[in-house]
């Protein structure tokens, strides 16, 4: 399936079965209208990169995947069955897990009941009380093998850096084992040898073949090395759909550039 | 704080990591158990209150019949306070505790005298009470009120009803005041049991909050909102569940305090308790911003206020000091734990 070329939408029902298709997804707040008719493809076992300027509405795409907010119109395909997720549990029955650009961490726990938040393990039946200690035996395993490290898994998220919360963060969404996988800027804080460590994570899962990956992030060096695929968000739709190999940093630079020039442009001639 | 240093399980939670811990003079360590147990500090104020009151009036004061009065005005203040804390810990309020308390025996009553069984009446009581909880919880996550505003209103018309269907008369007797058996002494009519309820739905609450599920996911609500629904928790849901429980336990523990009492009275306004009781989880170091709570201080303010009002009454100061006094408290347990909070920020800096 990966083999596939990459070109554009296929007009009507495509015959692979896509790990996630978007077709004509929109999204307005209130006069806002941020999503215009988004039409994506995410491979069976794929890195897709997602660029747009601030605000251009990538976070608000992921959001809708992931259950969170609801779209106003178009649908999202999941493995071949259209699906609307009106929760974020939905969505996660669907092997859909998310690392949000604000990260979903809660700054008065611990750093195991975060890495659990949503969910918990719990024992005593419908008591339902926490088995901390399961959960700090997992997180404890965990967060070895990914070789993510913390001050201590009894640290409130409070007490933790910007990096290492995102750490926590791909963590919880990487521990639940998903199909696809949803990185809103995973790396926006992180030091050299963390964002190391979460791109081989990334690679590692993507070339298990299991997990197809979207990633959005404004460093374009990152996205080059992790990515098959880039989309180019602008306007509220994907505007540019290209294989990683056939694009290049300067080529998406000058893009991203010419059309904010093209903006401005606008602006001065709408002021004049 | 080290960047980078490897996962450490083994450091208390009560410890910041970049602390050395040898050569910690004790005076410091002392300070910092302080700092991180909460309910210390109104601990050894009401220890030192109890102290002081029981040189100044010696038995009169530690005789049972003193300190079941001190229990007396720590029960419903307790009761309110433990459920309230739930709330606070969701930066939410419930104005309308105290009507419940007041209100629930009253349902109880009438639908005693409308002729059900007491257990039943009190169990439909209870339900009520729940209903009153739910209605708090709907409003405030589906109309996007302010908890302040609806429980306030709740609060208005519990009180409202009640002036009406009593008929602005007193009620007396309430079921099972009037008899002794082992049901009634349970149920209120022993001296001490309105306070061993209290103490119970306090290591109740304390655990659900502590232990449960349902506890951790009201800090993550209370402590971020939006992250909390992000990670999949079903905050509202979760605030309409802590509204009820803080409904229900108002209610019973309103209904033993009516039995101990014996009667009740249309004109007692729910908001007097409230008022204790949100000053008695600020004693006990709850902060009204959310995240954060202890159902233990809760309790251990009650106790406060309770021993204040029943020593300063014995030792002969009229009540108008006492609500100076209580005053007092509150600010001084208020900017401590101000404190606290900037030495712990400061201890992470370093
Ligand atoms: N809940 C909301 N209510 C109103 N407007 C919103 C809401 N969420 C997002 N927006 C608006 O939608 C637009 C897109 O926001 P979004 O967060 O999706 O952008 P983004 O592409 O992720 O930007 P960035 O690169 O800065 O993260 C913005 O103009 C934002 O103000
Ligand atoms: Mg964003």
């Amino acid at each position: 399936m990966s083999t596939q070329p990459a070109e554009p939408m296929p007009p009507g029902p495509s015959s692979v079965e896509h790990a996630l298709e978007v077709r004509g997804l929109t999204k307005r707040f209130g006069a806002l209208v941020v999503l215009r008719g988004i039409d994506l493809v995410l491979r069976q076992g794929e890195v897709l990169g997602l660029v747009g300027d601030n605000g251009a509405g990538k976070s608000t795409l992921v959001k809708i995947l992931c259950g969170f907010q609801q779209q106003d119109g178009g649908e999202v395909i999941v493995g071949g069955e259209p699906v609307r997720f009106h929760s974020v549990q939905a969505a996660r029955a669907h092997g859909i897990e998310t690392v949000y650009q604000d990260l979903a961490l809660i700054p008065q726990l611990p750093v195991y009941l975060n890495l659990f938040l949503g969910h918990e393990l719990t024992k005593l039946g419908p008591l339902r009380f926490l088995d901390k200690q399961a959960m700090r035996k997992l997180a404890r395993q965990y967060l070895d093998e990914i070789k993510v490290r913390v001050p201590s898994l009894e640290a409130e998220a409070e007490q933790l850096s910007g990096g290492q919360r995102q750490a926590v963060a791909v963590a919880r969404a990487v521990r639940a084992a998903p199909k696809i996988l949803l990185l809103d800027e995973p790396l926006a804080a992180m030091g050299a040898r963390e964002s190391r460590l979460i791109i081989d994570l990334v690679k590692d899962l993507a070339s298990s073949g299991r997990v197809s990956i979207i990633v959005i992030d404004h460093n374009y060096a990152h996205l080059f090395e992790l990515c098959d695929r880039i989309n180019v968000m602008q306007g509220g739709r994907i505007t540019t759909d290209q294989p990683v190999h056939e694009t290049s940093l300067e080529g998406l630079t000058e893009l991203m550039v010419s059309n904010f020039r093209r903006e401005l442009d606008d602006l001065s001639n709408a002021g004049a | 704080m080290q960047a980078g240093a490897p996962t450490d399980t083994t450091a208390p939670a009560a410890e910041p990591p970049g602390q050395q811990r040898a050569a910690v003079p004790v005076w410091r360590r002392v300070l910092r158990l302080f700092i991180y147990q909460r309910e210390l500090t109104p601990v050894v104020i009401t220890v030192g209150l109890f102290a002081y009151f029981t040189i100044r009036a010696g038995s009169n004061f530690t005789d049972s019949l003193s300190l079941s009065s001190a229990a007396g005005y720590a029960g419903p203040i307790g009761a309110i306070a433990v459920g309230e804390v739930l709330l606070l810990v969701l930066a939410e309020i419930d104005l309308s505790a105290g009507q419940v308390f007041l209100f629930a025996p009253w349902v109880e009553y009438w639908l005693h005298n409308a002729g059900l069984p007491v257990a039943v009446a009190i169990f439909l009581a209870l339900a009520a009470c729940c209903g009153v909880g739910a209605i708090n919880g709907l409003i405030t996550v589906r109309l996007n009120v302010p908890s302040f505003v609806t429980t306030l209103a709740t609060n208005f018309i519990l009180f409202g009803l009640v002036l009406i269907y009593s008929n602005m008369t007193q009620a007396t007797p309430i079921p099972l005041s009037a008899s002794t058996g082992f049901s009634s002494k349970l149920m209120g009519a022993w001296l001490w049991s309105e306070i061993l309820w209290v103490v119970a739905i306090t290591i109740v609450v304390q655990m659900v909050l502590t232990r449960t599920r349902f506890g951790v996911r009201i800090v993550a609500t209370g402590g971020n909102l939006l992250g909390a629904a992000e990670a999949g928790i079903p905050v509202r849901r979760v605030k309409v569940w802590a509204f009820v429980l803080c409904s229900f336990l108002a209610g019973l523990v309103g209904i033993v305090d009516a039995v101990k009492y014996g009667s009740l009275d249309p004109g007692n306004f729910g908001v007097d308790y409230i008022l204790y009781a949100v000053g008695a989880c600020v004693i006990g170091g709850t902060a009204l911003t959310g995240g954060r709570g202890t159902v233990i201080g809760a309790f251990v303010g009650a106790i406060l206020i309770g021993i204040l009002e029943d020593g300063l009454t014995l030792i002969g100061v009229s009540t108008n000091d006492f609500y100076v006094w209580v005053g007092v408290v509150i600010i001084f347990a208020m900017a401590l734990n101000g404190q606290f909070d900037r030495l712990i920020a400061r201890s992470r800096e370093t």
